[in-house]
């Protein structure tokens, strides 16, 4: 539903109206500081205490800063718990996922808008159908599904759901909807096959909705914790979710250990958040994905 | 579909090279190319959604706890959950949630959305610092959520000790651990209700408010008769998919309080969740969900509806 809402790739934040800045923005900053500084408050503490030593976590009263700094939760991590796979596993998961979801969506898009075959209105009923069905309807089924398939605690059961969505192929449809079809005919009669075409010529034209289709994977595939959660209990195969989530059952005391995981699981997202924010901006207005 | 159409294979445009193929031949082709194209990515997202659907439907008519055979119930299982004091408690729970989170979800959203649409110096600051959270996931707040709403050492209870407010219990006490979820999935999720708005007041011309503050409104005035009625669509949009959204809520109680303190914070979905993979009631966890849907789709139909109606239609 959210996906008839806006362009795909409509520059969504680039700036307010200009607007002449009056001394009266002293009260705007009075507003805004303190939200801003609450919203920052949880990513700090995580940073904070993942290098706090751990006498300071049972003071009183509880500092927020940390006496000094030690890596002691980031050594023990690493030789405590098996992260290093966790990260290796959730970053083939994604890679997988970005790779899958890119090449299907966009060949179904393009099909979907551009060709005419018979089946193709109905199949594309289906599939924009299927965005109604909610997640929970198909926990159950799905892993029977997955151990039919044999891919319970295995990698392919986190992979398997993000290989493509229902998501994508409508927001690739969408985009080559709005690209002129002469581009791709000019491309045929000088002798292009339809794949060469979408291949040489479309392709390229579609980065900014790829940009958006490969966030949105990221986001979902990343940060995924039902799937991996309902199939697979082998602590070789989990995920960094799932991984973190496991630790915080079994280690609540050792906060700098918890909060070095959590660091690990969550910054690489902030990293590239920090680098793509429009790009991001973009994904959710369409999306409102959140895992 | 009109542009698809009007594309019709452009071969068809080149007499030279079809002339000769007869009708059939090439609709045969065109229908192989189209499949070609739509079939690996239909036949994942029909294969991982409308079957399992499906199979749902047939799994809750019957008994079955995934070894041994099922067995044939007919619609007991729908039955059975009318007299189901525990999922009648999970429902409650989670209207409660719904009603906490929904409306405050819009009104953050409206909110810091106005305050973040004026260039200032360091707006890019704040946007960036309200907007990160987005990328955190379940796992990863919920593990901040139990840091920092611990009694003991937790930030929050230190600062009402600071400013001489007595201590919570917060995720331990069963009265307000709903609160605390909702607090915290307003966190992760602001960004989202922000931006859209945040999109949507940039659509509305600048000309409709200067013209209402020429004609004597004030800034007050003028947003609540000019821009909120504008963005009326949006609120329509957010509302629903916030309802959806929280309806659904179960990572984040996972990832918190698994149901607790005495099942206080058992959602719907957390309850159909500990029916299938803990109790292997595989049958009645899907009924519950397909319960789930049906309220869901009627929610979504009635507010759709209801918008057309008085016209504020976002759909």
């Amino acid at each position: 539903m959210a996906l008839l809402l806006r362009d795909p790739v409509a520059p969504v934040v680039d700036g307010p109206p200009a607007r002449r800045t009056r001394p009266r923005s002293l009260w705007w900053h009075l507003l805004l500081a303190p939200v801003a500084l609450l919203f920052a408050t949880p990513f700090v503490q995580m940073f904070l205490t993942s290098l706090t030593p751990k006498e300071d976590i049972n003071t009183f009263p509880p500092r927020f800063f940390p006496s000094s700094v030690t890596l002691e939760g980031y050594a023990k991590l690493f030789e405590q718990s098996d992260i290093l796979r966790w990260m290796g596993n959730t970053v083939l998961v994604s890679a997988v996922a970005i790779v899958s979801h890119l090449i299907l969506c966009s060949l179904a898009g393009y099909g979907f808008a551009r060709l005419t075959f018979k089946g193709r209105d109905v199949g594309f009923f289906m599939i924009v159908g299927t965005i109604m069905i909610p997640t929970q309807l198909l926990m159950v089924p799905t892993y029977i599904l997955f151990s039919r398939l044999g891919i319970i605690d295995t990698l392919a059961a986190a992979m398997v759901p993000w290989l493509a969505s229902a998501f994508g192929i409508f927001l690739m449809r969408q985009f080559f909807l709005s690209l002129p079809p002469e581009l791709e005919e000019a491309a045929i009669v000088d002798g292009c096959t339809r794949l060469q075409a979408f291949w040489r010529i479309i392709l390229p034209l579609a980065r900014p909705a790829l940009a958006t289709l490969a966030i949105f994977t990221l986001l979902g595939s990343w940060n995924d914790l039902v799937w991996p959660l309902i199939a697979i209990n082998d602590p070789q195969q989990f995920t960094l979710q799932l991984g973190i989530t496991n630790f915080q059952g079994a280690r609540r005391t050792d906060w700098s250990l918890l909060m070095a995981g959590n660091v690990v699981a969550t910054l690489p997202l902030i990293a590239f958040f920090l680098v793509a924010q429009r790009q991001f901006l973009a994904t959710m207005t369409f999306s409102g994905i959140k895992g | 579909m009109s542009a698809a159409t009007a594309t019709a294979d452009p071969v068809e445009a080149h007499p030279g090279r079809t002339a000769r193929r007869p009708a059939r031949a090439r609709a045969r082709r065109a229908n192989l190319t189209g499949w070609g194209f739509v079939a690996p990515a239909t036949a994942v997202v029909l294969g991982l959604s409308a079957f399992p659907a499906v199979w749902a439907f047939i799994l809750s008519l019957q008994d079955w706890n995934g070894f041994g055979t099922a067995e044939p119930v007919g619609l007991e299982n729908y039955s059975a959950m009318v007299s189901d004091a525990e999922l009648h408690a999970a429902v409650t729970h989670t209207v409660v949630y719904t009603a906490l989170f929904v409306p405050a979800s819009v009104l953050l959203g409206l909110l810091l959305a106005v305050l973040l649409n004026r260039r200032i110096v360091l707006i890019g600051v704040y946007r960036t610092l309200i907007f990160l959270p987005f990328v955190a996931s379940a796992a990863a707040t919920g593990i901040l959520t139990t840091y920092l709403f611990n009694p003991q050492f937790g930030l929050v209870n230190n600062v009402l000790r600071v400013v001489g407010l007595p201590q919570q219990g917060w995720l331990e006490d069963p009265a307000q651990a709903m609160v605390v979820i909702t607090l915290m999935s307003l966190w992760g999720q602001a960004a989202f209700t922000t931006v859209i708005y945040l999109a949507a007041l940039q659509d509305i011309p600048a000309e409709l408010t200067e013209a209402a503050r020429i004609d004597g409104a004030n800034r007050w005035q003028a947003f609540w008769h000019v821009t909120f009625p504008q963005l009326a669509p949006v609120t329509v949009f957010v509302a629903i998919w916030q309802t959806i959204s929280a309806i659904q809520l179960f990572d984040l109680v996972y990832t918190t309080t698994r149901g607790g303190p005495l099942k206080a914070t058992e959602t719907i979905v957390y309850y159909l969740w500990s029916a299938a993979f803990k109790d292997l009631e595989l049958g009645y966890a899907s009924a519950v969900a397909y319960g789930l849907f049906a309220v869901t789709l009627l929610i979504t139909i009635a507010v759709t509806l209801y918008s057309r109606r008085t016209k504020v239609g976002a759909f």
